[in-house]
């Protein structure tokens, strides 16, 4: 042996550590450290999220087919309710007929932000055991969860792409349009997701709060009516009121994905600066969340 | 030559001026659980409220002071036994000591990064034995192409396709000796630096039992440092040089395999 047989009995734990080049178990790495361990993981993180996409429906005898048949049953119900009974039909950039494809893809891309926070908020607390029983950057949760969420989301849009090409809605350029906003929508809700891992692993009663939250932004983000219209012509709303519901993230990027898809739908019917919000929520949230969930790397597991 | 010295030197006892190079070294360490929903304040809003509003100490968490002030330094080429009865701290040592329970106090410093023998929780029992193994060893941290080498490995060791391709079944459908040997057969699949084992020698039946306990010895092998928790003394004394004795999240004694388990077994009263 190398080392030179001297004594260490008169050492503190701490510098026998440092003498051997020891480090503190379980700390939280530097920032770009974190980066490459979750760059490292990225095949388990994929893995992951594909595994809880298909144990969802294992029990189920039509298995698979819930993908998405789960969303379309719940385009039927709003149009149901809002198309049919209460009229939200009114004021439909493009005219009424247009009604269908704008509540499903309305439906489908707000489904993908909601699932991503539901699913954010119960990433840790979820999951305990798998972070008490293996090592792993925890960040890889709520970007699986994301993740698989996209994941049903694409399955989502297959159903989509048929309702659209049903309503006479066929296939131009600006179809493309809708990879830029899926990929600024995935960015904002994993860092949404982070957020929420981190308040939800402290604070487990989010589970329970969080689906109320929701389900006001759907109704404050205009996803089975035209929000415009319906809060200047039936609701009366100042202006400012009217921005302020069309610049929230949701709706922004809802909107877009209607704009890329829907003929009747208009460059007019978008809010202003429309690219620029919907690049600022992605940044914000997405840099903001990866640092606010890093933070406390260490603490998670705990309690 | 000095590999060999320095094995001699384990199966004497343990003489302290000894050099050594240490490996994993806890330093006067507290583990504490917090746990929601207690019998106090269970059901009262205004206590939750209180909890929300003021950020005083929660009324409805209660704490388990699990693990308290544990001190010791392990060395290359050791196994170490923990012993106490149940609930006296062993697993929640062994979790802070691979760094997934974070201490309340003091710290654990650790050479590289310490493997707790177990993938249990990544497991899904809604997919296939087959998906689960590729997932367990991700998860473990292995590459894809390493899972893809081992994976023949695994299922043979588990011996699940002895009886049919069991493999391509979904994991609710084992019985629960089939899916303790699949599990053991994943986290037994990679290489340690520091290997942790929870009570996992006494899965399965006869047979494998016996194929595990080989394979936990070439792990040791290849090894630096193990450390086995078991009710099992015979198995304690099989594999451990060393042995710390926890009771109520206290070290109460730490030595020699021999000495700790007579002191343990007479108080125990076996």
């Amino acid at each position: 042996m190398s080392a030179p047989p001297a004594r260490d009995d008169g050492l503190t734990p701490a510098e026998l550590a440092a003498r051997y080049g020891l480090a503190v178990s379980g700390a939280r790495p530097g920032l770009g450290e974190y980066v490459r361990q979750l760059w490292a993981r990225r095949h388990f993180i994929l893995a992951f999220s594909r595994a809880k996409l298909t144990a969802q429906y294992s029990q189920a005898k039509l298995g698979q087919v819930w993908q998405v048949a789960t969303p379309l049953l719940n385009a039927a119900v709003y149009f149901l309710i809002f198309g049919i009974l209460l009229g939200g039909r009114d004021g439909t950039p493009g005219g009424k007929h247009n009604y269908i494809p704008f509540l499903v893809t309305g439906v489908f891309v707000f489904t993908f932000t909601q699932t991503s926070v539901l699913s954010g908020v119960r990433a840790i607390s979820g999951n305990l055991g798998l972070v008490r029983a293996l090592h792993f950057p925890r960040a890889s949760l709520p970007i699986s969860f994301s993740l698989q969420q996209l994941q049903q989301l694409l399955y989502s849009m297959i159903v989509l792409l048929v309702i659209l090409v049903g309503f006479g809605q066929f296939p131009t350029w600006s179809w493309f349009l809708v990879l830029p906003t899926l990929a600024l929508q995935l960015v904002f809700n994993t860092g949404l997701s982070l957020i929420m891992a981190r308040l939800g692993a402290k604070t487990p009663d989010l589970a329970q709060l969080m689906p109320f939250v929701m389900r006001t932004l759907m109704y404050a983000s205009g996803v089975m009516f035209p929000l415009e219209h319906m809060l200047k012509e039936r609701a009366g709303a100042s202006p400012w009121l009217v921005d302020v519901l069309q610049a929230n993230p949701v709706a922004v990027y809802m909107d877009l994905m209607r704009f890329a898809f829907i003929d009747g739908y208009t460059g007019a019917d978008l809010p202003p600066h429309v690219w620029a919000l919907a690049l600022g929520w992605a940044v914000v949230a997405g840099i903001g969340g990866f640092v606010f969930f890093w933070k406390a790397e260490e603490r998670y597991g705990r309690g | 030559m000095a590999v060999a010295e320095d094995t001699r030197k384990i199966e004497e006892a343990r003489a302290p001026e000894r050099s050594q190079i240490p490996t994993v070294i806890a330093d006067d360490l507290h583990i504490v659980y917090r746990v929601n929903g207690g019998p106090r304040g269970r059901g009262s809003a205004t206590a939750a409220l209180n909890r929300i509003v003021g950020r005083k100490k929660p009324v409805g968490m209660r704490e388990v002071h699990a693990v308290r002030g544990v001190t010791f330094t392990a060395y290359r080429g050791e196994a170490i036994g923990l012993i106490g009865s149940n609930g006296s701290g062993k697993s929640t040592l062994l979790k802070a000591v691979a760094g997934l329970l974070p201490p309340e106090r003091g710290r654990v410093y650790t050479d590289g990064q310490p493997s707790l023998l177990g993938v249990n929780a990544a497991l899904m029992n809604d997919l296939t034995g087959e998906r689960n193994v590729i997932l367990g060893g991700l998860a473990m941290g292995m590459t894809r192409e390493q899972v893809r080498e081992r994976y023949q490995g695994i299922v043979d060791f588990s011996g699940i396709n002895e009886k049919g391709d069991f493999i391509t079944l979904p994991m609710r459908t084992y019985s629960s000796g089939m899916a303790a040997r699949l599990r053991f057969s994943i986290a037994a699949a990679k290489d340690h630096d520091v290997l942790m084992i929870d009570e996992a020698l006494a899965t399965g039946d006869r047979k494998f039992q016996k194929r595990s306990e080989e394979r936990i010895r070439e792990l040791r092998k290849e090894a630096g440092t193990v450390f086995l928790v078991s009710h099992n003394n015979k198995s304690i004394r099989d594999t451990c040089d060393r042995v710390l004795w926890l009771e109520k999240g206290e070290l109460v004694m730490d030595g020699p395999t021999d000495e700790v388990i007579k002191a343990y077994e007479k108080e125990t009263g076996k």
